[in-house]
């Protein structure tokens, strides 16, 4: 049995050279925009410049995280909120991260089905990423994906996170603003509290507010959010919102709240700190990851002062040092 | 009461242990059996032999006689021997007068039943000129704009003299009020009017995925639809529980029945809840069923199901009436089985299949036509596949003795264990909150489309075989010219000038005035939608008009995702 | 095929050397046909191939299709239908690709389409026709022989 699949070399694409996507990535070309994010995804090294020149033109966009157990309903409510923000004739994008088969590699990128009718109609960019093996809820090019967005003027930005509800605090290094949102019942505000996502709150959100145990949801987390403070240094009240994302009741206050606490950081001076926490994040994320492709690429290095530790000839300390070409003062 | 005494089991279990010690042991030796498990489709472990002890367990009661509780043995007393079941090959294509063309010719070749198949967009409840409806205008189905479409297809027939059975769903309940008012038209008696509509929403979200509403709107215009029909047109069945789709998106045959069980609990519970009592409408429920490729398993799904239905209506729902215990059932031979590869080889399959229908005791039958895997049937095709239930009916006599396969210790057994598993699903679906909030949970779409998956993969390894796909493949073979019914390009048009024709000359003020009545009644769950559904037809109201009418009310469905 | 784990954001573009990464396909239904059995089973193959894959969901105009897929930068469309309105959306879908100078994405169709309109359906801007009982095994290879024909871009 055979496909039939006449050849077609005309077919055959040219490959843009990254540099000359750039104007058409600032000017907001669509396609533009979505090969580039596609070249950050794939580690490029011939995009690296072009990256470079895009992040130049990046800072202007409010970035919103959207974080939650699974089953929250975050897609359906990143889809209201495309059509709440695009009313206000905002240009809405949207990063929805998924998780990749750590057996085949490959994923299934199923956010759209909630989102597209939302994209659609509103002209918002929404793109699908699968975390490639990357850890904490984001993609290993989330960030950059985000900032391609933001130099072709979209904003907000809203980044959804994987959903697998643990260790999803990733976001918070990536985001102006984090809303979480919890489902009535089934003990998911417990579940948060697990996953370590609760304290990380800007704003909450409940889903499913139509639900009759929505407002016990509700309570529990108002509770909560008078036992301890916010975020240090930080005179913002949380607030706890229920929503229904299906029927777009309340979406409007939630939007509302989101714009509330972007004001709120531009206001109060705290916008200048979490711009300076997300840079050093990256900062320190990226050279961890460049030590990481550094040793994957030099096996053989790595092999030869992994055998010395083994045979105690010499300390990790010390190898750790000759493998990045510094000397042993830097220990002290 | 138990079948056999104590001690006769016994003795059978000592004999059987011998033979497994002396014949069985040595002939094993000398060569292995070919596959180190054995089991039926849907995974129940299957013996090399059955004896009596296996079925000693089973009380009488439970095997029961036909048409009497608890309907193991057949829906009725003398079965076929009374009436033979309905042949009801379904047709739909093109505009009204096509399909209608189609009848004719298939009443003349010997059908006894009509049945039919409608476009998506009148499925999906948009006229022929919706921007959605592009390229699927008469495609899958006969093209329904206005009650006069209904009147075209019906033309010449007796609608008091034969039954109609309607594939529509989601906007089932317009479709029905179109019907009833051509009916009101001609001069018919309602009460005489027999047939079946489709009409069973939840298995469209999980299977058939054909939807206009969320959940609950599309499950309260079936009991809306029930309730009206059981005093209006009472002997028309409302609702056909379709099993069929579920196995067809994947499902196996214990998810086929189990599932179709909760959903029919949940449509009860819907319909007493409006303060109906069950015997009122139970006995107007029928189901329609997949015959499948397992032939044992399939057999004993259909008594299986039939003992499963009887309890439940008899213990859950305390129906008093023995019609609303009573199983009936539509099968339709599987389209999934069917290749495109030596599609001639379907001729085989679809007759092995139909015979397990009526071995089943099947009260009505679609057999596929051979070209079913990738076109409408032809005429031909048709021909053949009404030929192949008219040979079984009449030459191969296996229509003399009711549930012939009754007794024997392996299908008594299967019979059993397949009950005994479709409950403790049902169990299940209980335990977790009900039919219809796992729809919108989307649990069972995701149990059938794992379950797809692993019939895929069965079949990508092997282990399950298709002949002439995987096993004894004839590179040479390929596919040959098939003759395909073709597709009348001017089909479309006419539908659009049609509706324009119809808007042009009705009272639209009037029909404003209807739809947003109805739009009013809607937002109350109490008022039944039928009366006024009633009234925008005959007012020459679109399906289109009276669906978005509704759609503005209740918002769309937006489906869960699931791979 | 994939970086090894690693729990910090970074960017690192810069010394990173080209990965070959995985080929993207969208999934699509077209119309109004509900069947989406094959086209779940399909995805499902496809990720177990190593492919990244965006599934959209039902009722999709040929448009917005190919507005997703776009902006998700796929490699290659891929349709299932079987309601026979196979010619139709397949020359809307071309006609949408052209318009928005996505023709550089591949369109592979599946599900129930008779030869006779193979000649057809490749005329309006389809790629690959798989047919209706292909295996895993010629699904994917269809779509890898079309990346490789093409180059990554």
């Amino acid at each position: 049995m055979t496909a039939f699949a006449p050849s077609r070399p005309a077919r055959r694409a040219a490959y843009v050279p990254s540099a000359e996507l750039v104007p058409d990535v600032l000017s907001g070309s669509v396609l533009a925009v979505a090969r580039m994010i596609s070249r950050a995804e794939s580690g490029y090294a011939e995009a690296s410049e072009a990256l470079a020149e895009i992040y130049r033109h990046t800072g202007k966009a409010h970035v919103v995280g959207i974080t939650g157990v699974p089953g929250a309903g975050k897609s359906t409510l990143v889809a209201a909120l495309i059509k709440a923000f695009a009313s206000d004739g905002h240009k809405v994008g949207v990063v929805a991260v998924d998780p990749s088969s750590p057996f085949s590699g490959g994923a299934i990128l199923g956010d759209r089905v909630r989102m597209s009718d939302a994209a659609q109609s509103c002209q918002a960019f929404v793109r699908s990423m699968a975390t490639r093996g990357h850890l904490g809820g984001l993609a290993r090019a989330t960030l950059q994906a985000v900032d391609v967005l933001d130099a072709a003027g979209y904003s907000p930005i809203i980044i959804e996170t994987v959903g697998v509800g643990q260790d999803e605090v990733e976001v918070v290094t990536a985001a102006h603003t984090i809303v979480v949102l919890s489902a009535p019942g089934l003990g998911d505000d417990i579940q948060a509290i697990k996953a370590g996502i609760l304290e990380i709150a800007d704003i909450h959100a409940v889903s499913k507010c139509d639900r009759s145990d929505a407002p016990a949801t509700v309570a529990a987390l108002r509770g909560m959010m008078t036992l301890g403070p916010g975020r240090p240094g930080s005179d913002w009240q949380t607030p706890v919102l229920p929503v229904s994302s299906v029927s777009g009741e309340r979406v409007s206050e939630l939007k509302d709240a989101i714009c509330r606490h972007w004001d709120h950081l531009r206001d109060s001076g705290e916008l200048h700190d979490r711009e300076r926490s997300i840079g050093r994040t990256r900062i320190f994320g990226t050279a961890r990851q460049l030590l990481q492709d550094k040793f994957k690429r030099d096996v053989a290095e790595l092999d030869t002062h992994v055998q010395a530790v083994v045979s105690r000839t010499m300390d990790p300390s010390v190898a750790a040092c000759l493998l990045l070409g510094w000397d042993n003062e830097v220990l002290a | 009461m138990n079948l056999f005494s104590t001690e006769a089991i016994e003795d059978i279990r000592e004999k059987q242990a011998e033979w497994e010690e002396n014949e069985l042991a040595s002939a094993l030796q000398s060569r292995p059996e070919e596959k180190p498990v054995y089991e039926t489709e849907c995974g129940i472990p299957l013996k090399r032999i059955y004896t009596a002890a296996d079925v000693a367990g089973i009380p009488a009661s439970d095997l029961g006689f036909p048409g009497a509780f608890p309907f193991t043995r057949g829906a009725y007393p003398t079965m076929y021997r009374g009436r033979p079941w309905t042949i009801r090959q379904v047709a739909g294509f093109g505009n009204p007068e096509a399909t209608n063309q189609r009848y004719k010719y298939m009443i003349q070749t010997g059908q006894t039943g009509l049945s039919t198949d409608f476009d998506l967009p009148t499925l999906l409840g948009l006229d022929s000129d919706d921007p959605m409806a592009f390229g699927e205008v008469g495609r899958v189905g006969v093209a329904i704009d206005t009650v006069d479409d209904v009147d075209r297809l019906f033309d010449g027939i007796d609608l008091e003299n034969i039954s109609v059975s309607l594939t529509i769903n989601p906007s089932a309940w317009v479709i029905y009020a179109m019907f009833v008012a051509v009916a009101e038209k001609r001069g018919y008696d309602l009460h005489k009017l027999t047939g079946t509509l489709q009409a069973d929403p939840l298995k469209e979200y999980v299977a058939q995925k054909e939807w206009i509403y969320p959940v609950r709107p599309a499950v309260r215009l079936l009991r809306d639809l029930i309730m009206h029909s059981a005093k209006t047109t009472p002997k028309l069945n409302p609702i056909s529980l379709s099993g069929y789709h579920l196995s067809d998106v994947g499902g196996n045959a214990l998810q086929e029945i189990a599932f179709i069980m909760a959903f029919t609990i949940a449509y009860c519970e819907e319909v007493i809840a409006a303060g109906m009592d069950i015997d009122d409408f139970a006995p107007r429920l029928s189901f329609f069923f997949i015959s499948h490729q397992d032939f044992f398993e399939q057999i004993c799904k259909f008594r299986a199901a039939r003992r499963v239905y009887a309890k439940i209506m008899s213990e859950q729902f305390h129906a008093r009436k023995p019609e609303s215990m009573r199983l009936r059932v539509h099968v339709q031979t599987a389209a999934m089985s069917l290749t495109k590869v030596e599609h001639h080889n379907n001729l085989m399959r679809t007759a092995i299949q139909a015979l397990g229908a009526v071995l089943g005791g099947c009260q009505s039958m679609h057999t596929n036509g051979l070209d079913e895997a990738f076109a409408i049937p032809t005429e031909e095709a048709m021909k053949l596949a009404i030929r192949t239930q008219q040979i079984i009916r009449d030459e191969i006599n296996v229509t003399s003795v009711i549930d012939p396969l009754g007794g024997s210790y392996f299908v008594e057994r299967l019979t059993r264990d397949m009950e005994n598993e479709i409950w403790k699903v049902l169990d299940e679906v209980k335990e977790r909150g009900g039919a219809i909030k796992l729809v919108e949970e989307g649990w069972f779409q995701q149990k059938l489309a794992d379950s797809a998956y692993a019939t895929f993969k069965k079949i990508d390894s092997g282990e399950k075989v298709s002949v002439g796909v995987n096993r004894y493949v004839d590179e040479t073979s390929g596919s040959a010219e098939v003759h395909i019914h073709p597709y009348d390009d001017q089909c479309t048009q006419l539908q659009i000038d049609r509706l324009n024709a119809v808007r042009a000359s009705r009272d639209n003020g009037l029909v404003t005035q209807l739809l947003a009545e109805l739009a009013a009644q809607a937002r109350s769950d109490d008022i039944n939608l039928l009366p006024k559904t009633i009234e925008l037809v005959k007012a020459r109201a679109t399906l289109g008009e009276i669906c978005s009418a509704l759609r503005e009310v209740w918002g769309s469905y937006a489906e869960p995702m699931i791979v | 095929m994939t970086d090894s784990s690693s729990n910090s954001q970074g960017d690192g573009a810069r010394a990173r050397i080209d990965v070959n990464s995985p080929i993207r396909v969208l999934v699509a239904k077209l119309g109004l046909d509900g069947h989406d059995r094959g086209a779940k089973v399909v995805a499902r193959i496809l990720r177990d191939a190593g492919m990244e894959v965006v599934y959209t969901g039902l009722y999709k105009s040929p448009n917005d299709v190919v507005s997703a897929a776009v902006q998700e930068d796929v490699d290659v469309i891929g349709v299932s239908l079987l309601s026979g309105s196979h010619l139709p959306l397949f020359q809307e879908l071309g006609r949408c690709l052209r318009e928005k100078k996505a023709e550089h994405i591949f369109v592979v169709a599946g599900g129930v389409i008779p030869e006779h309109d193979y000649a057809a359906l490749s005329d309006s801007g389809v790629d690959a026709i798989v047919p209706q009982e292909a295996r895993s095994d010629l699904i994917v290879t269809t779509i890898r022989n079309l990346i490789a024909e093409r180059g990554r871009i």
